[in-house]
């Protein structure tokens, strides 16, 4: 199972495209919020950009916070979500460590499925799919 | 979100409210320019002064904002405190897509607050937050403020004013996010005529897409477009600076207040110098992954012995000529070092560089001394720009406050209006030639955006004055269309007919995409009606001598076809805008 990492945010110019890709081809909305891969600058935009997105944790707390069944744990580490279980509690949202789960106006959650379809949007080559427990390619350098 | 009316936000600072309107008119005026045009005609008073607290200042983006790359630019409407009369500025950053996600078509503030202010606005917010403890700080120390006082980061825009804007210069910039600007003709004034320090806006929300696929697919060959063309080369690698080599090759780089047009010492500041020395990274404006802005950084030493503060400047042709080569400064780092003084003070770095080019000249022929500029001023010396440019910015005495309203204001009072480089506005980075300076001098936003006229001089060597001015008139109702989009005029060669006609097609605009050339030619000439009901005549408009000596690749310029392109673009401009709707 491959997972979306995001080893190289150092290159990040904060054009929001992967958002956009990921609401958009996901989630089937126009929005920077809906998206499992959310960007922002790391306290102004002279100190660069961060990405909010699921480190497909192993156990995953979402998973293991969600009352309901609609989260469960993803083989190869992150979350499957079936929204039709979902009760908008945010108990998701709330377990997550890293600020990774969207919670919209309704309390829908919005999480990285990682499906890779953000990859090929970036024009920095800041994301990549790797295989669950692959370590970084020292050759590509940085650290998100 | 996608729709046939405009959804539009009126905030009155006077009252602190706000009123949502839903508004008729995309058919006829698309968003953007046509929008805000639109909208001047609601709620603009041609007749009063632009600092009457009644005059608006309007934010519009348009149709395609945020649904297709590019699609990233903001129009600011506003009467000028530069000339009085009706004006545009655009800019990025995140103001437009937080607009689309603040489920706006436009934002419009009228009326003063009682006391230094700031509006917040959101999908789900509306807040008018007295803020006078950030009355006369610097762009920086506001934006940093702004940061934490506010939430939405990273899907907000933070669109603010510096020490100019507060003290009502015609120069006076609104910042957009950092390293954007709504540059030019004195927008942050107006601002600080409101008492407005700053806008938040928070966009905050969420749009389902149209049903089918057509979107989808018209979307992955736009972004295939952008990020593959030459266009994508040419603005993410060197920039806009990139075009410094060539400009000086062929004369047309303004050098010491167009005393010159090339000189050895410009390859010091090339695109490949700048990017070799001083570049940082490059960013971009939310929903464009073309990334042309380009970050440099200035080093300083405060402090024996070794301690340094840096800091992170953009850069791009128009500033790096107006503190550079036309101030015979043309060390990069320098150069940075200058437009970090302007963007501390809310300074329009274009007006204010080649205002302080003249004030140089006039030093130099003694019209004016030290008793005016505070220092001694001298081509290429780049300490003492830095402590006049911000002279300038805080208007530190009565010749800066009133070079401030501008270098012909300046001149009339002091002299040397031969020399002041001075096209409508301070000019733009181009020597190219006679249609150029026609095309800024004329041009709507007296912009070199505004139509082509740089590159038109470089293509033609043909005197014919009905063609270019016929280029000029085509070429402005081309680019009118792209800025009611709101399209980043960067993105001008691949939004061109067929498939900005599928992208509007694909939202649903099937009545736009049907008629888009009438479309532009109505916005053209709605635009040029109320510049002229504002007071413009073209007939009024001079060219100062200097333009008239400078010699380019081509020779020295060419006085009376200069005088004809100018009568013949005077004409077809007035008569643009006395066509009625059918013509």
């Amino acid at each position: 199972m491959k997972i979306l990492k995001t080893p190289r945010m150092e290159r990040c110019i904060g054009c929001h495209s992967c958002s956009l890709a990921c609401a958009r081809l996901v989630y089937k909305n126009l929005s920077w919020d809906t998206a499992g891969i959310r960007i922002a600058s790391s306290g102004g935009l002279s100190t660069g950009f961060e990405a909010r997105t699921c480190l497909a944790c192993d156990p995953a707390p979402c998973a293991q916070a969600c009352p309901t069944g609609a989260y469960s744990q993803r083989k190869g580490g992150g979350a499957v979500v079936r929204k039709k279980l979902c009760i908008r509690c945010g108990e998701c949202a709330r377990a997550c460590p890293v600020g990774a789960v969207y919670l919209d106006p309704t309390g829908d959650p919005f999480v990285c499925i990682h499906c890779g379809r953000c990859v090929s949007f970036c024009p920095h080559d800041c994301l990549e799919m790797r295989d669950a427990g692959a370590t970084m390619p020292s050759e590509k350098g940085g650290a998100s | 979100m996608i729709r046939d009316s405009f959804r539009i936000l009126v905030v009155d600072l006077g009252t602190g409210r706000g009123n949502v309107m839903m508004l008729e008119g995309r058919d006829s005026v698309a968003g953007g320019s046509g929008l805000a045009a639109l909208l001047f005609t609601k709620y603009g008073y041609p007749e009063r002064p632009w600092n009457d607290p009644d005059q608006p200042l309007i934010f519009a983006i348009g149709p395609l904002t945020g649904y297709f790359p590019l699609m990233s630019k903001t129009v600011c409407a506003f009467k000028s405190p530069y000339h009085d009369q009706y004006a545009e500025s655009h800019a990025g950053g995140r103001s437009a897509l937080a607009l689309r996600f603040a489920d706006l078509d436009a934002l419009i503030i009228t009326g003063k607050a009682a006391k230094p202010s700031c509006v917040a606005v959101g999908s789900r917010h509306l807040e008018v937050k007295e803020v006078h403890y950030l009355w006369g700080l610097d762009l920086s120390a506001t934006g940093k403020m702004l940061r934490g006082m506010f939430r939405g980061g990273g899907h907000r825009s933070i669109l603010r004013i510096g020490p100019a804007g507060e003290n009502g210069s015609a120069m006076a910039l609104i910042n957009a996010d950092t390293y954007r600007h709504f540059g030019r003709l004195g927008s942050g004034a107006v601002m600080g005529a409101k008492n407005l320090k700053a806008i938040v806006i928070i966009g905050d929300g969420i749009f389902a897409l149209p049903d089918g696929k057509a979107y989808a697919k018209v979307f992955q060959d736009v972004y295939t477009q952008v990020t593959a063309t030459e266009m994508m080369y040419k603005y993410h690698n060197l920039g806009t600076p990139a075009n410094v080599a060539s400009l000086n090759k062929l004369k047309a780089m303004p050098y010491r207040n167009l005393q010159k047009t090339s000189d050895e010492s410009i390859d010091e500041m090339t695109g490949e110098q700048f990017a070799d020395k001083t570049l940082l990274r490059n960013m971009a404006c939310a929903g464009c992954p073309v990334g042309c802005i380009h970050v440099g950084y200035v080093r300083e030493k405060f402090m024996e012995p070794n301690q340094y503060l840096y800091r992170q400047v953009s850069y791009d042709h128009e500033p790096n000529f107006a503190v550079g080569s036309v101030l015979g400064v043309t060390d990069p780092f320098r150069i940075l070092s200058l437009i970090d003084v302007t963007e501390k003070n809310g300074l329009d770095v274009m007006s204010a560089g080649v205002a302080m080019a003249w004030a140089t000249e006039a030093f130099e022929k003694g019209l004016i001394s030290e008793k005016e500029t505070l220092v001694p001023l001298k081509f290429g010396d780049a300490k003492a720009y830095a402590i006049a440019l911000n002279s300038l910015g805080t208007a530190e005495n009565d010749f800066y406050r009133l070079l401030g309203q501008g270098t012909l204001k300046a001149a009339e009072q002091y002299g040397g209006q031969e020399f002041a480089c001075v096209l409508g506005q301070e000019m733009a980075g181009y020597a190219t030639g006679e249609v150029f300076f026609i095309s800024q001098a004329l041009g709507f936003r007296h912009s070199h955006l505004d139509s082509g006229g740089y590159a038109y001089d470089q293509k033609h060597d043909d005197k014919d004055v009905a063609k270019a001015v016929e280029f000029l008139v085509q070429d402005e109702e081309e680019r009118v269309l792209l800025t009611s989009m709101v399209s980043c005029l960067f993105a001008r060669e691949v939004y061109k007919g067929a498939l900005l006609n599928d992208c509007l097609a694909s939202l649903g605009y099937q009545n736009l995409a049907g008629d888009m050339k009438g479309v532009s030619h109505r916005i053209q000439r709605l635009r040029w009606q109320i510049r002229l009901a504002t007071g413009f005549d073209p007939h009024s408009v001079t060219i100062p001598k200097r333009f008239t000596q400078v010699v380019t690749w081509k020779g020295p310029i060419d006085q009376n076809y200069l005088s004809e392109l100018k009568e013949a673009y005077s004409k077809r401009i007035l008569d643009l805008a006395k066509q009625d709707e059918h013509a």
